[in-house]
């Protein structure tokens, strides 16, 4: 037992997760959150007692008295049991075997599951097949069954009950140590150390080891809880060593005398509740600490406000009459950091876009493109705050000024009949358990109001309109049955099939293969001329841009650098960004060139 | 499908054949002087021998071993060495209470738990503490205490309960109903709080997928995509949880049975233990594995049905 305290402790100096990630001590943290002190400091008591029971207990504990079954007295500070024996010295050498119980547990479970989670994990091939098929076979036993046939063929020898136990549970560790090789194995650093001659041992040793280290600890504080709970069933069961002080044997002896004195069963259930309760607190609190636990909670909290607009811009004009299809104006993004901070993704951006026109919105990933799209979807994850600005659709607010949110009654009534879009990872923006005409129909006999038998033609109309080949076919395949070209055609089918004004279209290209991105692209601009939606391009891409695009917002960090014509963009970027963005897309990108070359000839004239 | 059933089939049997031969091997290589023991301290060391020799316990291991599966392949698991009942009845009769009790057990921790985990996940805040700490306490508190207090409580201050099963072979559905209250409940207590976190983390899982978004983007109702999409993709995860819970019952049935008295399959595998009676706690260790496998795959089916890509194929 003591031992899984001790690795606690030297765990926490050389900061957390095999040096993968700099924080603070995990120590320090754990220190910090009241639970994980609380859960030390009892267990450090316990594990003391268990020390020193034989200097602190007032008496012999296998003594037995004629004050039977007395409450607390002077002489027995709580009471005695059954056989006269003093309860308190019991339970204070009680705490050695529940504790030796524990710690036999664990460490066996380590010891078998940790070696055997690290060879599957890093050599695979039959070894991971065979101990993978061991694994299920433990995990379908019962433990409590198992350990009642231990008891019958070994008698009552908890040690070695606890063995036993430790075999159980150490599928627990096998898959933690498995899984976290497996991912660790094809990092980067672990091929460096490899091309540096390291040996597959020392490999495991200094940089698997690392990272599994953790989430062994507090496994082993769960395993140490079972153990316990388990081994003072046995012990309840009358299975234990009735000779011995035990916690377990003690709450037996207590329930038999329910009626004469109850306090003889409270004090043994108490230390065990305590006990287990400890090592169940600490594996939480160290789990905790290990996750920053500061930034779950501000995501807790902020998801239960959605998208909250903390302040209102008292600027915003009455709208114009002839209002844009959809307009952003000022809008400010942020996200609460762990620390109180927040980061700000998308800073003061304004653009505009009309129906029957192609707004590429331009930029690096974390630019702040994308998320500018999800706000005008509404969209946005829980925790994201909309700080300033505002978003008008046809010159009505979507971000509702007076309850200080992003409107979603609004939103509501807009999204898929108004607004819609197209992702840009097709194969994961399917739902895998319906087939991909029931995606499509649901929709607009929801939005539409159409009768299924409708929409189940305007869905095979749709996907010939988006060129692919065998409607009928598709219509009943599900998602994992196509490729991912023609998952994406399916989805921009669903993106216009309740003829929305606006498509929003978030990088729906660069998940594809690059002869599938210009069909898809094909798709979208004939769409367009003939439906004149007015649709929201976001791309890293600058070929896509002028490929399809009518205008363009350059964003980076957060802001829009630059934004008009497409034409005067790629002609005369102003700023050194986009000339920038301009010049990693030039090599090799004809309709670049093409414009390129007309803008020379046109500067010539 | 019919090929994956077959397969998972075939896994079950080995898996069983695996652990008989493992519980076979540990009960009776290490058991010491079971015909003395049978026999009594007064008996002549003929008797004894004439007693092992009837048991079998002159022959070799392997040889016993073989002819046990052999019979076993005929559902006959020998007779109580203390009893002389054959192990198959002596499970027949018990069987049906445990059974009973723990099925009620994993169908109420299953919709008590998937309503928890699901409010968990979707409003978060409050809900998703409460869970947690629900969580904690389960784990923190074994089953016996559980039992203990629920009788405390319920049986002997309130009298709600009655403390200790009136169930006989006659007994009426009232006396089953108000016997078996506590024991399932006592069951019940600690597997919900766990199930109920391992749905919530399934649930949270999915409500991040990519798709559920899109499924927003296309004007679903949030009610629609919560029940329908949802819920079914965090199905399979969900059931995992609760077979596994199932396994856990069927360790805890044990303690439950023996605090409330109850006449049921775990009662006897403790009276067995206590007594040494091998070929008794063999027939339940077999019985129980069984079960599970049988739950297993009944999970594997039905996670298989639920995943076009098994289903379809």
């Amino acid at each position: 037992m003591s031992a899984v305290v001790d690795d606690v402790s030297a765990q926490a100096e050389p900061g957390g997760l095999g040096g993968a990630v700099k924080r603070p001590g995990v120590a320090g943290r754990l220190f910090r959150n009241p639970m994980g002190t609380a859960s030390v400091l009892l267990l450090a008591v316990i594990v003391l007692s268990a020390v020193l029971a034989g200097v602190l207990a007032p008496h012999d504990p296998a003594r037995a008295t004629d004050n039977v079954l007395t409450g607390p007295t002077a002489l027995n500070l709580l009471g005695t049991d059954s056989n006269g024996r003093d309860i308190l010295s019991r339970l204070l050498f009680g705490a050695r075997g529940t504790l030796m119980s524990a710690a036999i547990a664990a460490v066996v479970a380590i010891l078998i599951g940790l070696p055997a989670g690290l060879l599957a994990g890093y050599y695979g091939k039959w070894f991971d097949g065979l101990s993978s098929w061991a694994t299920n076979i433990l995990m379908a036993l019962p433990g409590m069954i198992v350990l009642l046939a231990v008891r019958a063929a070994v008698g009552p020898n908890i040690y070695l009950t606890m063995v036993i136990f430790g075999v159980l549970m150490s599928p627990g560790f096998f898959r933690l140590v498995r899984t976290a090789t497996q991912s660790v194995r094809n990092e980067l650093y672990v091929d460096a150390a490899r091309v540096a001659g390291l040996s597959d041992l020392s490999i495991m040793g200094r940089h698997i080891l690392g990272v599994v280290r953790a989430p062994v600890i507090i496994q082993a504080a769960m395993v140490s809880g079972i153990a316990i709970s388990f081994q003072s069933s046995l012990e309840f069961l009358g299975l234990g060593d009735p000779s011995a002080a035990t916690w377990g044997v003690m709450v037996n002896d207590g329930f038999r005398n329910i009626y004469r004195q109850p306090l003889a069963l409270l004090w043994p259930t108490l230390a065990i509740s305590l006990t287990i309760g400890s090592f169940v607190l600490l594996a939480n609190a160290l789990r905790d600490a290990l996750e920053d636990h500061v930034n779950v909670k501000e995501k807790t909290s902020a998801s239960r406000r959605p998208a909250t607009v903390a302040a209102v811009p008292a600027t915003v004009a009455a709208e114009p009459v002839d209002a844009h299809l959809c307009e952003v104006r000022d809008l400010r993004i942020e996200y609460p950091q762990p620390g109180g901070e927040r980061k700000t993704v998308v800073d003061g951006a304004s653009w505009y876009v009309d129906r029957d026109e192609v707004l590429g919105i331009v930029g690096e990933s974390g630019s702040g493109k994308s998320q500018t799209a999800f706000a005008v979807l509404g969209l946005l994850p829980d925790n994201a705050l909309v700080t300033s600005g505002q978003i008008l659709f046809e010159g009505k607010r979507t971000i509702d000024t007076a309850s200080r949110r992003i409107d979603q009654s609004a939103l509501t009534g807009l999204r898929g009949r108004r607004i819609s879009y197209i992702p840009q990872e097709p194969m994961s923006n399917l739902d895998p358990s319906f087939t991909i005409g029931s995606q499509l129909v649901r929709p607009m006999t929801r939005i539409l109001g159409i009768s299924k038998s409708e929409a189940v033609t305007k869905a095979l109309d749709l996907l010939s309109a988006v060129g692919i080949p065998n409607p009928k076919r598709t219509f009943s395949a599900y998602p994992h049955q196509v490729s991912g070209g023609m998952a994406q055609r399916v989805l921009i089918a669903g993106a216009i099939s309740c003829d929305p004004d606006l498509i929003i279209a978030d990088e729906p290209t660069t998940a594809l293969d690059v002869t599938v991105q210009a069909e898809v692209l094909d798709v979208i601009r004939d769409l367009q001329t003939e439906l004149h939606q007015g649709i929201i391009l976001v791309t890293h891409n600058f070929g896509v841009v002028a490929d399809i695009c009518d205008r363009v917002a350059v964003m980076q960090n957060g802001r829009i650098v630059e934004q008009g014509d497409v034409r005067t963009i790629l002609r005369h970027p102003a700023h050194e960004y986009t000339q920038m963005l301009l010049q990693s897309m030039l090599v090799g990108k004809p309709p670049l060139t093409r414009l390129m070359s007309d803008s020379a000839t046109g500067g010539m004239k | 499908m019919l090929q994956f059933i077959a397969k998972r089939l075939v896994a079950g049997v080995v898996a069983l054949f695996v652990v008989a031969c493992l519980t076979f091997v540990l009960l009776y290589s290490t058991s010491g002087d079971v015909a003395r023991n049978i026999m009594g301290d007064q008996a002549s060391a003929a008797s004894v021998a004439a007693k092992a020799h009837e048991l079998g316990l002159d022959q070799p291991l392997m040889s016993r071993l073989s002819s046990w599966l052999w019979q076993a392949t005929h559902l006959q698991f020998g007779t109580s060495w203390f009893t002389s009942q054959p192990v198959f009845t002596a499970i027949a009769n018990r069987l049906p209470l445990t059974l009973t009790m723990v099925c009620v057990a994993i169908l109420l921790i299953g919709v008590v738990a998937t309503f928890l985990g699901v409010t968990a996940a979707v409003k978060r805040g409050a809900a998703d503490r409460a869970v947690q700490i629900m969580a904690v306490l389960a784990a923190s508190l074994p089953g016996y205490i559980v039992g203990i207090v629920l009788v405390l409580v319920f049986a002997i201050q309130l009298r709600w309960f009655p403390a200790i099963s009136r169930i006989g072979p006659r007994s009426g559905a009232a006396v089953w109903v108000a016997s078996l209250t506590l024991p399932v409940v006592a069951l019940m207590l600690n597997g919900i709080a766990g199930a109920a976190q391992q749905i919530r983390s399934a649930f949270i899982k999915q409500l991040e997928q990519d798709y559920v978004r899109t499924l927003r983007s296309r004007g679903i109702p949030e009610r629609e995509i919560l029940f329908r999409h949802v819920l079914r993709a965090a199905a399979p995860a969900g059931l995992t949880v609760l077979s596994l819970q199932f396994i856990s019952l069927l360790g805890g049935v044990v303690i439950i049975e023996s605090i409330f008295a109850l006449p049921g399959l775990g009662s006897l595998a403790v009276s067995a233990t206590t007594q040494g009676d091998l070929p008794l706690v063999m027939g339940v260790v077999i019985y129980t594995v069984a079960i599970v496998v049988v739950v297993n795959l009944l999970v594997d089916v039905a996670n298989g049905w639920l995943n076009p890509k098994v289903r379809v194929s």
